[in-house]
């Protein structure tokens, strides 16, 4: 067993883990926080996308012992109390999501491409979200979403 | 049928402070059970899937300062260490401006995701022969810093290779540094990669060009393939047909022609292998033209 501490959403957790438990098992069932995705589980994509020190990562191929010490963001912290980030105002407004299994990490894809970027042209934003897959349909009312929210923060 | 699981098989983590302590636990006891690991974007995969034996440790790198780093200096070239990440090569701006090769296959990889974590020594040493950031480093005429508790050597990455996900490494060793040799100011590179989708795919056929070009003549040219052969490859015999010689269509078909038949292609899902040897005269060609207007 490890002990490890996780500062998720800005709370910070003391956890004992076992050394295989991937970053996502422990988010999902330690910490109840269930907005993160399991998809593929293998990397491809992109369901389980958090922000970890200001990176977006697969939570699957992290182990929660390589996240000891760091600063985790996953979609239940991006809101302010009732009030929801721009970015999640958008994919409403637009409509950017159908069954919202691909939506939390999408939308913290493109909260990290909006950060470095904040101004991004249509083939900048595919390219940001290019690790997160929607089943759905396609991918143009999520791009249309993000556009209306890098014009929102700016 | 293929049993998938989504989980972790069992194994004990430790992420030592110090290389020798690294070194160390690779050649001790657990010689042959511990396994050490960067991103770990494609062991994780690698594990879940039961492709591969599950360690008894894994040893993670990430704890030992210093094994991150990108420098750059005229006389030794661009050096970077087993922590660098895709992402960090292709964000890199000396890698961009005089890698440019280099830089385009870490950006043609994966996802920002897993490049995040991914680094370009993982990659190398996972040894897939469709590996975009070999074609790369074959195309710069790399080397590689091995070292082990038993000493170090300096290899070519054309001689790490011995086939799909195999190389020369031996138990308890590990990669320490990739080596560029400086290049002329004027001297011009590209990565092309052949693949169905823009992102978060494979290549079918991989193709590195670096040219060095004076006056209208080719002062020296290296080109490397990816994804159709067991190891990425240089083509020396085809690169000899221009080496020296004044550029002109009919050389860099020529090329082309003699690169595509030095593949050894196979087919599989991805694409047949006759598709990907006239891919391979295609890019090559290509991939000579563009690096020359850039």
């Amino acid at each position: 067993m490890k002990e490890i501490k996780l500062t998720v959403n800005g709370k910070l957790h003391e956890l004992t883990i076992k050394p295989w438990r991937t970053l996502l098992e422990v988010i999902r069932d330690e910490l109840g926080l269930t907005g993160t995705k399991e998809g593929c589980g293998i990397g491809e994509c992109g369901a389980c996308t958090v922000i970890m020190n200001g990176n977006a990562v697969n939570s699957c191929l992290v182990l929660a012992a390589e996240a000891n010490g760091k600063e985790i963001l996953t979609i239940e912290g991006l809101a302010d109390g009732d009030k929801l980030h721009p970015i999640q105002e958008a994919f409403i407004n637009h409509g950017g999501m159908q069954c919202g299994f691909c939506t939390s990490g999408m939308i913290l894809s493109a909260k990290v491409l909006l950060e470095r970027n904040p101004n991004p042209t249509e083939e900048e934003i595919r390219k940001g979200i290019s690790g997160n897959f929607c089943r759905c349909t396609g991918y143009t009312k999520v791009i249309e979403s993000i556009k209306e929210a890098s014009k929102n923060l700016q | 049928m293929v049993t998938f699981y989504r989980r972790l098989p069992s194994f004990d983590y430790i992420k030592p402070k110090t290389l020798k302590e690294a070194l160390a636990l690779l050649s001790g006891k657990n010689k042959g059970k511990a396994k050490v690991f960067a991103g770990g974007t494609d062991l994780f995969p690698k594990l879940k899937r039961r492709e591969v034996k599950a360690p008894g440790v894994l040893v993670d790198l990430k704890g030992i300062p210093g094994l991150d780093y990108i420098r750059y200096d005229g006389k030794n070239g661009l050096r970077f260490g087993p922590l660098t990440t895709i992402g960090a090569i292709e964000s890199s701006p000396v890698v961009q401006e005089k890698f440019r090769v280099l830089a385009q296959a870490a950006q043609s990889m994966a996802s920002p995701q897993v490049r995040n974590r991914g680094t370009i020594v993982g990659n190398i040493c996972n040894a897939v022969p469709s590996a975009d950031s070999a074609a790369a480093l074959l195309a710069l005429g790399a080397k590689l810093k091995l070292v082990s508790s038993k000493g170090k050597r300096t290899v070519k990455i054309e001689d790490f290779f011995t086939g799909p996900n195999k190389t020369i490494l031996s138990d308890g060793e590990i990669l320490r540094e990739v080596q560029v040799p400086p290049l002329p100011a004027n001297s011009k590179g590209v990565y092309l990669k052949l693949s169905p989708r823009r992102a978060m795919d494979l290549a079918i056929v991989g193709v590195a060009v670096v040219v060095i070009p004076k006056d209208g003549f080719c002062k020296d040219i290296r080109v490397a393939l990816g994804a159709v052969s067991p190891t990425s490859i240089r083509v020396k015999k085809a690169e000899d047909i221009l080496r020296g010689q004044k550029f002109g269509d009919d050389l860099i078909d020529k090329v082309a022609q003699i690169s595509s038949e030095e593949a050894r292609p196979i087919d599989d899902h991805r694409a047949s292998a006759d598709y990907r040897r006239a891919m391979v005269k295609v890019l090559v060609s290509r991939g000579i033209k563009e690096a020359l207007r850039s």
